[in-house]
């Protein structure tokens, strides 16, 4: 019977003439585009300049700042307001206003200020280039004092802390090595959760699933038979996310493939289940949509994938810890880029094993209610 | 064995309790005599033998399809109890789901698989194949055939509607559910589907069809008379038509807009309804004749007066019985 039944659905799947391409874009668009498309390092800041020493000093340190690449120096303006002018026309994004008597206090050893302002309309652009700038201006500082200090080379008379950074595990903070992972979740969640949601709404609308009701086939055989075609979509899709990880981002799991295969089956089982639960209370395709799209921007939102859990308010912590996504991204992080096994991630195992069992009992429960 | 029996059903789609009822049933009114449920909801029961044509008869929204959901086991009636082919159609759902086969009055096959696909799948739902009970299906399937290899949501009404009959047929169900098999379908078809549903009783198949098109109550063997979920009358069609109370005259003229209204204002009228371009009326005969009625109605000015009596038809005994 199930056969049967499986036959038919695989068989709507491949002849629909839409799905089955868009399964297979999807992944590579999101895989492909996505993380070379979208990235936290920002390159080509416009930079104003407002010199007001025209000094050599100066001068070194602008020419410091534009050799970093970082910035690009797109105006040089006469005084503060003139430069304010230049950002509101959005022709640059930050000012630095050098004083007069720069080189001259620096060399008496009095120490100088500079002005960096930026613009923040975008927070994120205006904060990572104000982190960039002011660390080359340290650095430059640095250089400053031991060419100043009476000694020459700066031995031991004038002692400064030196920082080495290490990133663990991602050395180059690498951006696309810490997406690819987290975006693999995103897939499935689509492939496993959402679209057999939609797909037995679908029969339900249409009338076909009044005609399967009316026959001996148990409704559990049918639901199997709606989700067995696209749990093996899902692990054909991560499958084929892997190879696209090795073969364009050159990522391999620094753990085994075995932890991954293991803990997408519970997450798939999770989202399956929640598909479930959709499909009971939503009777068209409008109502499964919208609710689909709320947990949608919900689980990515609070799940890290943009932004650190860790930097959320207290009460979005508490919201984030009922998100799958969360754990399973968690997971997929540890694994690509720690090699984390099994046994050390028993907290992410633990709770996507009870939402499993809490998704799968409201499942089971709704559909009850709803005959 | 009664193939289907039904007692008191009621199924209430108001949200509110002491909302107004909508749905299948009818509240006791506040001086009934008759109220001894603890619902207040009188319900309708029938029975239907085995290998009869039972009809289901009247307007949209009287709650034809409610009662076949409840039969057909999709949905729960509020009160009383249903038996079909002698399983009841709460507690033994999946015996009913084994042996009936359901048209709802809306196309509901996959259209994206084909019409062979389609008749192999329900055939393999009910764990049977289309070899096994090709002989039920043949006459109407073979109108079909050559379209085999076509995607059902292809098709054109009347063959959908042949393949959704086929493929309610393929398992060779005891009790066939029809629900407005011809709503929205071509005479010429509507005729011959009924010729089908003749040759399926044959084979001692029961149906139970319901439809809004009164000149299809009379090719079935019984009818129920439907209106705002209340039976008015249960009977064969004949039987219905025998008990019209009054002669009914067909009545015509030059004006009959004004005809009407005239009928209408007519002391002695019981009923008086529009019918194409005659006028259906019925009267007290003891105190009028056809004569006098002619002449009441030229001293009114109307003229070229046709009056001529007539057999009421099942839609003429469906008004006279819904005006009450």
């Amino acid at each position: 019977m199930i056969k049967y039944l499986l036959r038919k659905e695989f068989k709507q799947i491949l002849r629909n003439p839409f799905l089955p391409k868009m399964i297979f874009i999807f992944p590579f668009m999101v895989l492909m585009v996505f993380p070379w498309a979208a990235s936290y390092e920002i390159k080509s800041l416009n930079l104003c300049v407002i010199d007001n020493d025209h000094s050599t000093f100066s001068q070194q340190m602008i020419q410091k700042v534009i050799s970093s690449n970082y910035f690009k120096l797109t105006d040089v303006s006469s005084n503060y307001n003139q430069a304010l002018k230049s950002v509101e026309k959005n022709q640059s994004d930050m000012i630095l206003e050098i004083p007069v008597d720069f080189e001259k206090n620096l060399s008496n050893g009095l120490g100088a200020k500079v002005m960096v302002s930026a613009n923040a309309v975008n927070g994120m652009k205006g904060g990572i280039g104000m982190t960039y700038l002011v660390s080359i201006i340290a650095d430059y500082n640095v250089g400053i004092i031991q060419k100043l200090l009476p000694g020459g080379a700066g031995d031991n008379s004038y002692s400064t802390i030196q920082t080495d950074t290490l990133y663990q595990f991602n050395p180059h903070l690498n951006y696309r090595v810490f997406m690819v992972p987290a975006l693999l979740v995103m897939l499935l969640t689509m492939l496993c959760g959402f679209l057999p949601a939609i797909a037995i709404v679908f029969e339900k609308e249409l009338g076909t699933m009044e005609q399967i009701n009316v026959s001996p086939v148990p409704k559990t055989t049918f639901i199997l038979a709606k989700l067995i075609p696209f749990w093996t979509i899902g692990f054909i899709v991560i499958t084929i996310g892997f190879i696209i990880a090795w073969l364009v981002y050159g990522l391999i799991p620094a753990g085994h493939f075995y932890t991954i295969y293991f803990f997408a089956a519970i997450y798939i089982l999770i989202v399956s289940g929640l598909g479930i639960v959709i499909s009971n209370y939503a009777s068209t395709l409008q109502q499964a949509m919208f609710i689909v799209f709320f947990f949608v921007l919900i689980f990515i939102m609070l799940s890290g994938l943009y932004t650190p859990i860790d930097s959320m308010p207290e009460w979005a912590k508490w919201v984030a810890a009922f998100n799958p996504l969360k754990y399973f991204m968690d997971v997929m992080r540890s694994v690509y880029l720690k090699g984390s096994n099994t046994l050390q991630m028993t907290k992410q195992l633990g709770a996507l094993l009870s939402f499993a069992v809490v998704f799968n009992t409201w499942a089971v429960l709704s559909y009850r209610k709803k005959n | 064995m009664l193939a289907i029996e039904v007692k008191n059903i009621a199924k209430n789609y108001s949200s509110e309790k002491s909302g107004k009822f909508i749905g299948l049933g009818k509240p006791f009114s506040d001086n009934d005599t008759r109220v001894d449920s603890d619902t207040g909801i009188e319900g309708i029961s029938f029975e239907v033998k085995k290998g009869e044509i039972f009809g289901i008869i009247g307007p949209d929204g009287a709650g034809k399809t409610t009662l076949f959901r409840i039969l057909t086991t999709l949905l729960l009636p509020d009160q009383g109890s249903a038996r079909v082919n002698g399983f009841d159609v709460v507690s033994e759902y999946k015996s009913i789901r084994n042996c009936v086969g359901y048209m709802p009055g809306r196309f509901s096959l996959y259209q994206d698989l084909t019409v062979e696909e389609n008749l192999n799948f329900f055939a393999t739902v009910f764990n049977t194949t289309i070899e096994e009970n090709y002989e039920l299906i043949k006459d109407i399937y073979q109108q079909i055939e050559p379209f085999k290899n076509r995607r059902a949501g292809k098709l054109s009404g009347g063959m959908k509607q042949k393949l959704a009959l086929s493929c309610a047929l393929i398992h060779k169900p005891d009790v066939l559910f029809l629900d407005e098999p011809t709503t929205g379908v071509d005479p010429v078809s509507r005729k011959e589907f009924w010729g089908m549903l003749k040759k399926l009783k044959d084979q001692g198949i029961t149906i139970l069809v319901s439809t809004p098109y009164m000149d299809e109550a009379s090719l079935c063997d019984r009818i129920a008379l439907i209106q705002n979920g209340q039976f008015l009358k249960i009977d064969t069609p004949k039987d219905i038509i025998s008990q019209y109370k009054n002669k009914l005259w067909a009545v015509k003229s030059d004006t009959m807009y004004k005809l009407l209204n005239d009928l209408r204002a007519n002391e002695l009228t019981k009923n008086c309804f529009a019918f194409g371009d005659k006028h259906h009326v019925s009267m007290d005969n003891d105190k009028l004749t056809m004569d006098k009625l002619r002449e009441e109605l030229g001293t009114l000015g109307h003229k070229n007066l046709d009056i001529r009596e007539i057999e009421p038809t099942i839609e003429d005994c469906f008004m006279q019985l819904s005006q009450v």
